[in-house]
């Protein structure tokens, strides 16, 4: 059991997932959600690497990974460009608080 | 327990360590710098998985793009004369319980599953053989990517942009 196996990494990634989701649901402001999406992205892109290197996969699982890294980082851009024109527009980014489209 | 082990368990503590921090923090500074530890971890765990180049990838974009949109995010957000930056928690006692057992469901999933592992050889370096997939089985996506990419940077230009008064 303390032999470092896939296990581990499977254990990880569930774990990260988790605290993503506890970050996601518990938290009011808008970066720290963004925050926790981030965490879930990383524990899926964990599970990605692990599986392509213990199910003979060859790279492929890499690939992906990568591809899941760009879209997290285009994910941030936007997300971060609507979250200034929240603040803009309602002076704070409580997503509790948000609950119209125009002022 | 060898060194490969020893390693692994630093990087998964330092990670799982400070993810809980973030998740948890008041101070969403201070989340920001604990999630810089996070991916830092992650990008070890990666790069003992055999995935050199995508640890290297990780650090580049996580750390130096990712993270600094986050605090550039936080900084702009908050009223900067505020000596605390803090953030408020809702649904913290069913959120707990429901995240609990929502957890061990899916560790306890992946642990009782009985994976087919059949591992693979570590190779030297990844970067090269990562070029060639890119170009050849995944061109596709690659290139949609790169649209992608192109659309975000334009698309979040013209939202964040100021209004001509």
């Amino acid at each position: 059991m303390l032999q470092v196996g896939l296990y581990h990494f499977l254990i990880i990634s569930g774990i990260l997932f988790s605290l993503g989701i506890y970050g996601i649901v518990t938290r009011k402001n808008a970066v720290m959600i963004l925050m926790g999406v981030e965490l879930i992205l990383n524990s899926a892109n964990i599970n990605f690497i692990a599986f392509s290197r213990y199910g003979n996969f060859g790279l492929n699982g890499q690939v992906i990974a990568l591809f899941v890294i760009v879209l997290a980082a285009a994910e941030a851009a936007i997300a971060l460009a609507i979250v200034l024109n929240i603040y803009k527009t309602f002076a704070n980014v409580n997503v509790d608080e948000i609950d119209h489209l125009k002022e | 327990m060898n060194f490969f082990d020893i390693i692994f368990y630093l990087f998964a503590l330092i990670t799982i360590v400070s993810a809980v921090f973030v998740v948890t923090t008041k101070n969403i500074v201070h989340a920001a710098f604990y999630l810089l530890f996070t991916f830092f971890g992650i990008a070890g765990i990666y790069a003992m998985l055999g995935a050199d180049f995508i640890a290297i990838v990780q650090i580049m974009v996580y750390v130096g793009g990712i993270l600094i949109l986050l605090l550039f995010g936080v900084m702009l957000t908050n009223k900067i004369t505020d000596v605390e930056i803090r953030t408020g928690t809702i649904h913290l006692l069913p959120a707990s319980i429901i995240v609990g057992c929502f957890s061990g469901a899916v560790v306890a999933g992946m642990i009782w599953t009985d994976w087919r592992i059949i591992p693979g050889e570590i190779p030297n370096s990844t970067a090269k053989d990562l070029g060639h997939l890119l170009l050849t089985d995944y061109v596709l996506i690659f290139e949609l990517l790169g649209i992608l990419l192109l659309v975000a940077l334009i698309g979040a230009a013209s939202i964040a942009r100021r209004e001509k008064e």
